[in-house]
């Protein structure tokens, strides 16, 4: 890594929500047909998944049997409500048998008391007895015809009555277990999030360096979140799919074979149909995704270069752009749209075929006496049922895909390699002098490339290095050595005789006080913030502190003094401010050894002067290493290290360097004697 | 999100085909119970299968028709959502794209960015699900409520209540969980804050040793996200076994209530199943919208993000009667007592600002962060308009011209140097399309991009990565100059534009740049003293007002401020030709190494 920042990559990228990202309810309607990415390795990833889940395996357990429970109770339903519809109908006939027998009968005639429809039965034309139904005709035989027969409210009630505890109960275990896997879930996901947090802590730098802050954010939020809400779909949804796909089944074969012979007849013709729609689609969706990611780079690109674009008399041309890949997008978002939805007339139309032959086929078998109305009514409620578990099977791959998509990069996140082992028998200095030194130091951030090659020296306590050379030399490469942000490939480098690698990285992190370039202050009061290597420092530490680097002063221009909270990117404060404050920080850490990063270049002069009298306060009596820019502090350092490309190609002082005439004489000749335009022969005279 | 519904203007022939097609495809559902009923009370109890198969036969066209029906709606709920959503996006963009630097301040890059792309497709996607589902369950609820209302009167308070309910259990608990939508969002936010507080401030924190202390705060914001998800989550829990119970529920009223009818002779069995058959759609429509509504707060925050942005009036705009374009010859630009304060500020960052930069001169101002020197070069190309005052091209009011024209006598140079993905050529020819290989070359060469440009692989036409993140930051600058340069403008700005260049191209640049702006306007600003030394005319500015005019010598002699900022960035040397030399005991010779 060289001087030179990465971009922020979080302004490029709008900020990240949830479902903001790669969901599967993403784009696509009702996460059906969503593309979702893909995980490389699928049975692995759920294999640690699984380990994730393992701790509640008798939450887990108990959950299924909940969900299996309540499946079973609310798919027996139907038919026992089919048999109260039965009781219903049998009596109903019964009533129209009595009617039709007590009206046929010549007037006057009083049947004897207890005299049944079967006793009267012989008695009756041919014709009346195959009105009724033949399957009826033994429970009517016992018809009495000298009461007329009412609908047995008893028997339906008691019927009922199961019913209602059924479906209390079949809705109460069912959400249990949707409270379960809440919790579940919601435990999984909050124990990733704890564990990336956590991992953060303990990984290399070098990781961060590569990888954008972006894409841990994304991991953090999009994907645990992704992993958690699937994870909560997935798991139960899969066990009541199945269970009611066979509960149905078997239900549905305890009434008639012949009528589910015909339901699921139907199942294979949707399937192929699904599968053709779903790979259609498929193609606009990732058609729609690319182009999405045309548009929106156009949106980013002309938004963060606006004025350019407009001051060029762009805009017109940048309209024009957006509006055509605009109508691209709306081509193949409408297409992908539109197919993916076709699923749903596809699924309602497969429903009700399945509506239309269990009447019609039902109604002729009714006839034929092999079932009854009962029996219809209940099928109906099951093909109504049917659809809803297959669609969610056939989906379940879709989503265990984006869930394992998801897991992936976070456990991808979790194993990478951790920051070297601390020793194992930790050195710790009573009292820090400050001695540092480099022997035969060889470093490069890829292994393969070295930049820094064999370094050796000394520097003693109290003495100031000034670290020079041109943008991108790799100026921060001591930082993240001495602070062993980066580990060096071979040599040491010692403190007070010590190499650093015997220290606890707390210890000899904490030997250093450090003020980089990139202010970084958090979002809190400037006490706390001043205060956040010591947290119990009093308020007598921090004004002292505050004093003597010049902070005091603006403070209590601010509202609210040192109380005044600094917001998300401490932008209510000027770029300078914060400097300083950064400076007052380091002197409240109070260590031995500096580190201190001059760049100043858009401060204002005043607050530059202050700056600068605040670091020379910081400095004193200490070690320290300075990333220089201003020559007073240049030529007044007791060891110059002049870096290019990485390496430290020269040290030495001030006067040794321009002697030697190398790379340091050149770099300053060409830097202070060039401003003249005039004057160009000068410049590349010297130069 | 309400507000954005009147985009929908374009398509209301399709919003009345669509509900047409909405209501066929609810009238034919609900049809097939009708025929059902038929089927039973004629067809089974009449024993006739000759029947039977008549009207099964007539169940499956219906069942056709109303999947063509839904094919139709489909289509046009995709067309319609889709359009909608490129219509919005279409605006949005122009909007913009047309907004003052003042209006892009006000919302930030990254927001706006936001608001374009994610906001919007939020906004496309739960306008389909509005249009497919959302539609259909009230026409469904209505059309099976009056049907029922025809089979069996004295059993439509069934359906009515189990429609009540289901709309007081779908209320209570969206009343419940909407805030805790609005609460989670911050949550989630809030830690995202933390992670990135972390990943941004990982150096210092690890230099500090607090690393134990973030994982507290995040830890803290994580179980507060948790709590808040659980809750939402349990809640959400409830409505699907509370809408199998009251489905369940309905039916067995049904049977319940059926079975007194039947036993009266006022109702017949067919007709009763057929109830249920309506009372189940009824239900499932309300489960279809309920799933709608658990989107819809997420869209709506959307949508008022996007209606903001689109509300917004740009404050800069083209005059009524702009001034020919051809009546402006020369580059002579001048402020004549410019006053400017941000929008919403109540003290002016710039005050009684005067001065002319006539063409053949470099103009430079100077002075510290916060003086306002960039702000009144923002003036020129009316990034923002004077509050009081005015700045006049050849004696034209800046507001008197058609931007584009405006823009036109402009070369740009901005403080970040901005390259667009295409090619090298394409940058610099962004802002005159018309100029041959020959003027591109030039240019290059001017800006010192020679070079590295030859270096490339394929020279002028090696692609620019979005952003220009293939080439480095000083090469980024000299490009970003060479396209000024390209446009051979009567006015150049240089907003701070030599910062990333090393000293010797910097000053082989400006040699270059010199010649070949002889006859322009030049106006720089700068932080390094060394780059505007040699200025015509140096520009000191303090605190929104001007301290001091004049060249590098008088202004030695004359102005305070200008001493300071000399003395803290010149070596003494360097100072000594000059008369007075101040404050020594600082130390501080400037210059970048």
């Amino acid at each position: 890594m060289s001087d030179e920042k990465k971009p922020e990559v979080t302004t490029a990228k709008p900020p990240i929500g949830p479902g903001g990202g790669r969901g599967p309810m993403g784009n696509s309607p009702m996460g059906m047909m969503g593309v979702g990415a893909k995980a490389k390795n699928f049975k692995g990833t759920m294999k640690q998944l699984l380990h994730y889940i393992r701790p509640y395996w008798i939450s887990i357990i108990l959950c299924l049997i909940f969900a299996v429970a309540s499946t079973i109770f609310a798919i027996s339903t139907p038919k026992i409500l089919g048999r109260a519809t039965n009781q219903i109908v049998n009596d109903y006939v019964a009533q129209k048998t009595y009617d039709g027998v007590v009206s046929q009968l010549p007037k006057g005639i009083v049947l004897p008391k207890g005299t049944t429809f079967g006793q009267l039965l012989p008695q009756l034309p041919a014709a009346a007895v195959a009105q009724i139904p033949a399957d009826k005709l033994d429970s009517l035989k016992s018809v009495d015809l000298t009461n007329r027969p009412q609908v047995q409210f008893d028997i339906i009630w008691g019927i009922a009555e199961e019913l209602i505890a059924l479906y209390i109960l079949s809705a109460f275990f069912s959400y249990i277990q949707g409270w379960i896997m809440t919790n579940i879930s919601q435990k999984i996901s909050y124990q990733f999030r704890k564990d990336i947090s956590t991992k953060i802590g303990r990984m290399p730098l070098r990781y961060f360096d590569k990888n954008t802050h972006g894409e841990v954010l994304s991991r953090v939020t999009n994907d645990v979140d992704t992993v958690s809400q699937t994870l909560n779909q997935s798991l139960s949804q899969m066990v009541t799919s199945v269970t009611m796909i066979i509960g149905i089944l078997i239900m549905m074969l305890t009434i008639s074979y012949q009528l589910t012979l015909v339901s699921i007849i139907i199942l294979p013709i949707s399937f192929v149909i699904l599968g053709g729609l779903v790979k259609r689609s498929q193609k606009f969706f990732k058609m729609q995704q690319d182009t999405l990611g045309h548009l929106n780079g156009h949106i980013e690109e002309m938004y963060s270069g606006h004025n350019v674009m407009k001051v060029f008399n762009g805009q017109a041309r940048s309209i024009k752009r957006f509006n055509d890949v605009n109508g691209e997008l709306y081509d193949s978002a409408w297409k992908s749209q539109f197919l993916s939805g076709m699923m749903w007339p596809l699924m309602s139309f497969v429903g009700n075929l399945g509506f239309v032959s269990v009447s019609a086929l039902g109604g002729y078998l009714a006839i034929k006496g092999t079932i009854n109305i009962g029996d219809i009514q209940a099928f109906i409620q099951y093909v109504n049922q049917f659809n809803q578990p297959i669609i969610q099977t056939a989906n379940i791959a879709n989503v265990m895909q984006s869930t394992a998509a998801s897991a992936e990069r976070v456990f991808e996140f979790l194993e990478e390699s951790e920051e070297v082992a601390e020793s194992t028998e930790p050195v710790k200095l009573e009292k820090v002098r400050g001695e540092v030194e480099f022997d035969n130091v060889v470093f490069g951030y890829d292994a393969d490339k070295t930049i820094i090659k064999h370094f050796s020296a000394k520097i003693k306590p109290g003495m100031r290095v000034a670290i020079v050379g041109p943008t991108g030399a790799g100026k921060t490469t001591m930082v993240n050595l001495l602070m062993r942000f980066y580990d060096i490939n071979s040599g040491s480098i010692k403190v007070d005789g010590v190499d650093i690698k015997n220290f606890k990285r707390a210890d000899l992190r904490r030997m250093f006080g450090m003020v980089l370039q990139d202010t970084w202050l958090f979002n809190g009061t400037i006490r706390q913030n001043l205060a956040y290597a010591h947290p119990d420092a009093t308020d007598e530490d921090i004004i002292k502190a505050a004093k003597a680097t010049h902070v005091d002063h603006f403070v209590h221009s601010l509202p609210g003094g040192y109380d005044m909270v600094l917001d998300e990117e401490a932008n209510n404060i000027s770029k300078g401010e914060k400097q300083l404050l950064t400076i007052a920080r380091a002197m409240v850490a109070d260590a031995p050894i500096m580190i201190l990063d001059e760049a100043t270049s858009s401060v204002d002069t005043r607050t530059e002067v202050l700056i600068q009298k605040a670091m020379e306060k910081l400095m004193e009596g200490r070690t320290s290493f300075v990333i220089a820019h201003r020559l007073s502090t240049i030529k007044n350092a007791d060891l110059i290290l002049v870096m290019r490309d990485g390496n430290i190609v020269e040290q030495g002082t001030h006067k040794e360097l321009l002697k030697q005439k190398g790379f340091y004489a050149s770099l300053y000749n060409s830097q202070f004697t060039a401003p003249a335009i005039e004057e160009p022969e000068l410049a590349s005279a010297k130069a | 999100m309400l507000k954005l519904f009147r985009y929908l203007k374009p398509f209301t022939l399709q919003l009345i085909i669509l509900v047409a097609m909405v209501y066929l495809q609810v009238a034919a559902t609900l049809a097939l119970p009708d025929y059902m009923a038929k089927i039973i009370n004629v067809g089974i109890v009449g024993k006739d299968s000759h029947y039977i198969w008549v009207n099964g036969g007539w169940m499956l066209l219906i069942a056709l028709g109303g999947t063509a029906a839904m094919v139709v709606v489909g289509y046009f709920a995709a067309k319609i959502a889709t359009g909608f959503a490129k219509n919005i996006r279409e605006k949005l963009f122009a909007k913009v794209e047309s907004f003052s630097l003042a209006e892009f301040n006000s919302f930030s890059t990254a927001s706006l960015i936001t608001r374009s792309t994610n906001d919007i497709q939020q906004i496309q996607t739960v306008m389909v699900m509005i249009l497919r589902l959302a539609l259909m369950a009230p026409i469904t609820g209505i059309w099976a409520i009056y049907k029922a209302y025809n089979v069996a009167p004295s059993m439509t308070w069934i359906m009515a209540l189990a429609v009540g309910v289901l709309l007081a259990i779908i209320g209570v608990t969206f009343g419940f969980a909407l805030p805790k939508f609005k609460q989670l969002q911050k949550l989630v936010d809030k830690l995202n804050l933390i992670t990135r507080e972390i990943l941004t401030g990982l150096r210092v924190i690890r230099a500090f040793n607090t690393e134990k202390d973030e994982e507290k705060k995040f830890e803290k914001a994580n179980v507060d996200l948790t709590a808040a998800n659980l809750y939402v989550n349990r809640l959400m829990v409830i409505l699907q076994p509370m809408m199998m119970l009251i489905m369940y529920g309905a039916s067995l009223l049904i049977v319940w209530t059926g079975a007194h009818l039947i036993n009266t002779g006022s109702l017949e069995i067919g007709n009763m199943i057929a109830f249920m058959t309506y009372a189940s759609q009824v239900i499932f429509s309300f489960l279809m919208i309920s799933i709608v509504f658990i989107m819809v707060p997420r869209a709506s925050v959307s949508g008022v993000r996007v209606s903001e942005v689109l509300e917004t009036k740009p404050i800069i705009l083209d005059p009524k009667n702009p001034v020919n374009i051809k009546d402006i010859k020369s580059g002579l630009v001048e402020f004549d007592n410019v006053e400017f304060s941000y929008p919403g500020a109540d003290t002016p960052v710039l005050s009684d600002i005067s001065f002319t930069a006539t063409p053949g001169q470099t103009t430079a101002f100077i002075g510290s962060t916060g003086s306002g020197k960039s702000t009144l070069i923002n003036l020129v190309p009316r990034f923002y308009d004077v509050t009081k005052g005015t700045v006049k091209i050849d004696n034209v009011d800046v507001r008197d011209v058609n931007l584009e024209d405006l823009y036109s006598k402009i070369g740009y140079v901005p403080q970040t140097a901005v390259l667009f993905s295409g090619t090298v050529e394409s940058n610099i020819k962004y802002g005159a399309p018309k100029i041959d290989e020959q003027e591109v070359a030039k240019a290059i060469t001017i800006a010192q991009a020679k070079d590295f440009v030859a270096g490339l692989t394929e020279g002028v036409r090696s692609p620019i990565a979005q952003g220009g993140t293939n080439v480095s930051g000083g090469q980024k600058q000299r490009l970003s100059i060479a396209r000024a340069i390209a446009r051979d403008p009567e006015i150049y700005i240089f907003d701070d534009s030599f910062s990333a260049l090393d000293f010797k191209t910097d000053a082989a640049l400006r040699e270059a740049l010199g010649k070949a702006t002889k006859d322009k306007t030049v106006l720089i600003v700068a932080q390094r003293i060394s780059t505007i030394m040699t200025a015509d005319k140096i520009i000191v500015m303090d605190e929104g007002k001007i301290v001091g005019q004049g060249t590098h010598k008088e202004l030695m002699k004359s102005c305070e401020v200008y001493r300071e900022i000399a003395s803290s960035q010149l070596s003494e040397e360097e100072l000594s030709d000059i008369d007075a030399v101040p404050t020594k005991e600082l130390k501080t010779e400037g210059a970048t190494i």
